[in-house]
């Protein structure tokens, strides 16, 4: 206590100094001793009011700051816990009470959009160890096999999920089809998955070539081979020497950048993989779930109608 | 029997993603049938009954009065989605640390592999390579699957079967899209996968692949079958096979569809039906181009300096 009393000697505080009125005319010293002698009594109350408040941590500024609505379980948080969320909002507040069963849905669509944020993270974190080289894309997928920690789990999940992915997209089609999903007003959302769908086989495909070993190198052979068979635009294809098409001016060509699978077409393989195919997917997707919602949600489970039911137009 | 031969094929990291898909496909059509029958059963009471109809929840699952049509998304379905994450997550986990990627050789322009398969999702239109030309098989073939896909909202002008599984009520649709998708589509991937070996020679499961097997097989064209060999005449007597085929088989599938599909013939427009004749007799040629081929060796049936169909 000693000390304490003498640190203001050596260097008083300016605050309390300048308003004279703050220590109720009393001498500095004399409020400064009484200041101290009541900080336990205050603190304590603070401290008390923390630890209570700290029960209920719901109401906390930060809390309060991130979560803009109450918690308590009430009808209206649980639509806003929803809404107010960027993540969430995808989905509507309320749903048809039999769309949460599998049997319907298969949660395929929702599965494919999962496996592609794995994709996506994989594949990011693959592409730290990658250089899309001819001397050095077959040395980095060694080196990710077997120095690399957990580098062969990294690869061996990006391509299983690639291939699931595929899957899911070929049954999630099927359930569409199945249910009539892609009837008015769902048509033009139907094509936009046709075309989800064929991106997402090109993803797959891109990908294919990038280990530069032989299984993508002929897989991408063979596959780009049909491109020089295109009608008016590859060299082999009909009307395609009478246009002019040559093995280095074709659209199979301007696919590999080269007349052969080489350096070139690992470079293109691997920006339409990396950058261009899931950026136009992402725009495709955002339209895709955009209009799930618009055109009135989940189709189903509808209510059966019955064939005496329909109104038959003129004709 | 070679089992070794089978067990190599199918445990090839590669095609394990096609022994999975084969009871998948077959769960879920089981699964979708099952639904189709139920809603059909109902459909069906509720017909035979209207005072029902105007009060039954029409749907096969368990309702009361008073129940509440539409669920919070939070807890219900998101729960679901959280669920179904972690599964995913758990099945590519556990994939991912029992099986490993292919890896083979590095690549090599001067050794080819044999077989050379394409990717396995592909692997249909690389087997539509044995029956035509690298253009049809490789190019016009996707891009029609792609149109004839998008094509299909706008053709089906059946309004019954909208939002539930059923099948009485969309028996040609239906059966159509399982056509294409599960006939033509799945079981060309999986011949193309456990079926074809070196060469792209048939090969039936269980038979050891043989590198140095060689087919003899001495494939005509139709023309050549009647007789004309000199090029203007082998062209004219296709562009006339290939138009007789549209017309006929239009003709043919035309009174079908008139007979089975009355309602939906007369409600569809020109455009729209017109759109689907075609694009159903193109889908039809591809087994019968098949059948010719493997019952009559034809190879090609329009032969000109161009192109050969």
């Amino acid at each position: 206590m000693a000390d304490e009393t003498k640190i203001p000697e050596k260097t008083p505080p300016p605050e309390k100094k300048a308003p004279p009125a703050a220590g109720n005319g009393k001498g500095l010293l004399t409020s400064f001793k009484d200041d101290i002698k009541s900080l336990p009594d205050e603190m304590k109350g603070k401290v008390k009011d923390q630890v209570e408040a700290a029960k209920d941590p719901a109401k906390t500024q930060i809390f309060t700051s991130i979560f803009r609505h109450k918690h308590d379980d009430t009808p209206r948080n649980r639509a806003l816990g929803v809404l107010s969320n960027v993540f969430l909002h995808l989905h509507p507040a309320k749903i048809n009470r039999d769309a949460v069963r599998y049997n319907y849905t298969w949660g395929m669509g929702g599965i494919t959009f999962y496996l592609f944020i794995v994709l996506t993270f994989t594949g990011v974190l693959l592409m730290f160890y990658y250089h899309p080289t001819k001397v050095q894309a077959f040395r980095d997928v060694l080196y990710l096999e077997h120095d690399v920690p957990f580098g062969k789990i990294l690869r061996n999940m990006h391509r299983w999920a690639a291939h699931l992915m595929i899957i899911a997209v070929w049954l999630h089609m099927f359930r569409v089809f199945l249910t009539g999903s892609y009837k008015k007003p769902r048509e033009f959302n139907w094509n936009v998955g046709v075309i989800l769908l064929v991106l997402t086989l090109l993803l797959s495909f891109t990908g294919y070539l990038l280990p530069d070993d032989q299984l993508g190198f002929w897989a991408v052979t063979v596959g780009t081979n049909m491109a020089r068979a295109t009608p008016m635009l590859g060299h082999e294809g009909p009307f395609g020497s009478q246009l002019g098409m040559t093995p280095y001016n074709d659209v199979r060509f301007g696919l590999l950048g080269g007349s052969i699978v080489d350096a070139n077409a690992l470079l293109r393989a691997y920006i339409w993989h990396c950058i261009g195919i899931p950026i136009i997917a992402s725009i495709f997707m955002i339209v895709h779930f955009w209009r799930v919602r618009k055109d009135g949600g989940i189709s189903g489970p509808a209510p059966v109608i019955l064939a005496s039911e329909v109104k038959e137009a003129r004709r | 029997m070679d089992w070794r031969q089978l067990w190599e094929i199918s445990s090839t990291p590669d095609n394990v993603p096609i022994v999975a898909l084969l009871p998948l496909v077959v769960f879920y059509c089981w699964l979708a049938w099952k639904q189709a029958r139920a809603n059909d059963a109902l459909i069906a009471q509720l017909e035979a009954d209207p005072a029902l109809a105007k009060t039954h929840h029409r749907k096969t699952y368990p309702w009361q009065p008073g129940w509440q049509k539409e669920i919070h998304v939070w807890p219900f379905l998101l729960r679901v989605e959280f669920l179904a994450a972690i599964i995913v997550t758990i099945i590519l986990m556990v994939w991912s640390i029992t099986l490993n990627a292919p890896m083979e050789e590095p690549a090599n322009p001067n050794l080819t592999m044999n077989p050379a398969k394409a990717p396995w999702y592909f692997l249909g239109l690389q087997e539509m390579l044995v029956y035509f030309d690298p253009w049809i098989a490789g190019v016009v073939m996707p891009t029609l699957i792609i149109i004839g896909l998008m094509a299909i909202p706008y053709i089906d002008t059946n309004p019954l079967g909208s939002g539930y599984y059923t099948w009485k009520q969309r028996k040609f649709s239906i059966s159509t899209f399982f056509f294409g998708f599960i006939v033509l589509w799945v079981s060309m991937i999986i011949i193309g996968t456990f079926i074809r070996g070196p060469g792209w020679l048939w090969f039936w499961p269980g038979q050891t692949w043989d590198h140095n097997k060689i087919v003899y097989e001495v494939n005509r064209d139709l023309p050549d079958l009647f007789g004309l060999t000199t090029q203007p005449l082998k062209g004219i007597f296709g562009l006339l096979a290939v138009g007789a085929y549209f017309v006929i088989g239009g003709l043919g599938l035309h009174t079908l569809f008139k007979r089975y599909n009355p309602k939906d013939y007369a409600r569809m427009s020109f455009l729209q039906y017109n759109t689907m004749m075609f694009l159903m007799l193109l889908m039809v040629s591809l087994p019968l181009k098949i059948a010719i081929r493997l019952l009559f060796h034809i190879k090609y049936v329009w032969v000109t300096p161009w192109f050969n169909v």
